[in-house]
């Protein structure tokens, strides 16, 4: 992903007195969604120790960009919550603001590996941004903990 | 209280990767749940008329409608109920410390150094998608009805429309499974306390003085400019705080007011309050539910790094257990606000009256 072989950032975290949230990057919007996705796993837990075993499909649909991140972070929680899946990587079949496709790799949830750091509860629309810059895209969202 | 602290954190479900089962809940038990709240709890053998008695509602809203509540959020909920969940959740075994008002100490049953148990938890997964749920309907139904808002989230329909309606039927199944969820816990506290002290659970007279929510919309009427008007008021950050006198109370506290809590931090106090008659003319009968965070949660973890909190807690004679070490840094008692500033100012503007403060001697967190 990165050519020029310098640290690059994938997300920030948002530090508030209540809430938690990150700021996200992405060179392209494929890019942005599979780093939230990423970003998510990473404040729940450690990111780098999820191996990706199994695999699954996941489509979402939406109203428009922002309501597509907010659904598919949501769809990802939802599946931690109910599977206990935890995803390491995704591919993306298809990618535009009213729907996307996309496979994760991932594994079910080991309390012995996955530490938990925080329970995220909800991803919320508050202050929901995605946006293109001409650097590529930032996206910022807000999550209920 | 060791042992004590250990048997709670064993008998009860805590933290995010727990799989323990509380009970094991069928479709329609669950359905039960959700259209009886603690009543059902209470069928089942998980508690006793007098604690309906003594919660909020009796422990049910009437107008719950489960049809409502999506297969996904009965799919999160069913596992948890019994469960405490993480965060500022907790189970707490405490004793009466101090008390400021005698007679209304007595009228609740509570003396100087008596053992107290404080629950702190809700409706679980389930709420958080009927949350979901709803935000997701709410943000096409206010591009329909035109409202302009600052922030999607504050998304929105008109009270009486349908899916206002669907939402305060789902909302309400959500909160009954909280009144659910609390009673069963009240269950597995008392079955805990029988099991360490050997002892009969009717001979220790565990008896629940209230059970409120805190964080729901609810229809009350009011005195708005000297009229009696039906409101819908909605709690965030605060608790109902019922002035004496009101018809909602149960007639054990119809003179006295009725009882709010205001936990603290797990290493301070905690406080019980009573509503007032200036509380329900000003506040439309609310009060603060909590101390409310000094540090964000990130800010905790970096300030308990490396501290062994757990011992520090032991050595001020509080045991803690909890299910995941990142919960602990983050509620850490200096990452609140003192409690005690916080029931002083509740206090001093006449919106509820101290009764007794209570002091922590065993934690269970998630």
């Amino acid at each position: 992903m990165d050519r020029s072989g310098a640290r690059r950032t994938v997300y920030e975290p948002i530090d508030h007195t209540g809430d938690l949230g990150m700021r996200v990057f992405g060179g392209d919007l494929s890019e942005l969604f599979a780093h939230a996705a990423w970003g998510l796993f990473d404040l729940m837990t450690d990111a780098e120790r999820i191996e990706p075993r199994i695999n699954r499909d996941l489509t979402v649909e939406a109203m428009d960009l922002e309501d597509l991140l907010v659904r598919w972070l949501g769809e990802l929680l939802y599946a931690f919550d109910t599977d206990r899946f935890l995803s390491a990587s995704v591919t993306f079949h298809a990618l535009e603001p009213s729907r996307l496709h996309a496979t994760l790799s991932g594994e079910g949830f080991d309390a012995k590996r996955h530490p938990i750091d925080t329970e995220i509860k909800a991803v919320t629309y508050h202050q929901i941004a995605v946006e293109h810059l001409d650097s590529g895209w930032q996206a910022q969202v807000i999550f209920d903990i | 209280m060791r042992d004590m602290a250990e048997a709670l954190f064993r008998n009860i479900p805590s933290g995010v990767g727990a799989r323990r089962q509380a009970v094991h809940l069928s479709k329609a038990d669950l359905q039960g749940v959700l259209k009886r709240g603690a009543g059902w709890a209470v069928s089942q053998g998980y508690g006793t008329p007098r604690d309906l008695e003594h919660t909020e509602e009796s422990g049910c809203l009437t107008g719950a409608e489960p049809q409502y509540v999506s297969q996904r959020a009965l799919e999160r909920g069913r596992p948890q109920l019994g469960s405490i969940g993480s965060g500022n959740h907790f189970v707490e075994v405490d004793y009466v410390a101090e008390i400021y008002d005698d007679e209304a100490a007595r009228a609740l049953g509570l003396f100087k150094d008596q053992l107290a148990i404080t629950i702190h938890t809700g409706s679980r997964g389930l709420g958080y998608q009927v949350c979901d749920d709803s935000i997701k309907t709410m943000q096409r139904v206010t591009q329909q009805y035109g409202i302009a808002i600052p922030d999607r989230q504050l998304c929105c329909a008109p009270l009486n429309s349908p899916p206002a309606r669907e939402y305060i039927g789902a909302m309400y199944s959500a909160a009954n499974f909280a009144f659910a969820n609390r009673q069963l816990i009240t269950h597995l506290v008392r079955r805990t306390f029988g099991e360490v002290l050997q002892r009969s659970v009717p001979d220790l007279h565990i008896d629940l003085i209230y059970d409120v929510c805190h964080n729901i919309g609810k229809f009350e009427t009011h005195e708005v400019g000297g009229e009696a008007r039906r409101l819908c008021v909605h709690r965030k950050g605060a608790t109902r705080a019922l002035p004496p006198g009101h018809p909602q109370l149960p007639e054990v506290y119809r003179d006295l007011g009725q009882p709010v809590l205001i936990p603290g931090d797990m290493g301070r106090y905690s406080y019980v309050l009573i509503g007032t008659r200036q509380g329900g003319e000003e506040t439309f009968s609310s009060s603060c539910h909590g101390a409310g965070r000094l540090m964000s949660r990130t800010q905790a973890k970096k300030s308990a790094r490396g501290r062994p909190i757990v011992q520090e807690l032991e050595d001020q004679g509080i045991y803690v257990r909890s299910a995941g070490r990142a919960t602990l840094m983050e509620e850490i008692p200096e990452a609140y606000k003192d409690v005690r500033d916080v029931v002083d100012v509740v206090h001093g503007a006449g919106i509820s009256r101290k009764v007794v403060q209570l002091r922590p001697l065993a934690v269970i967190k998630g």
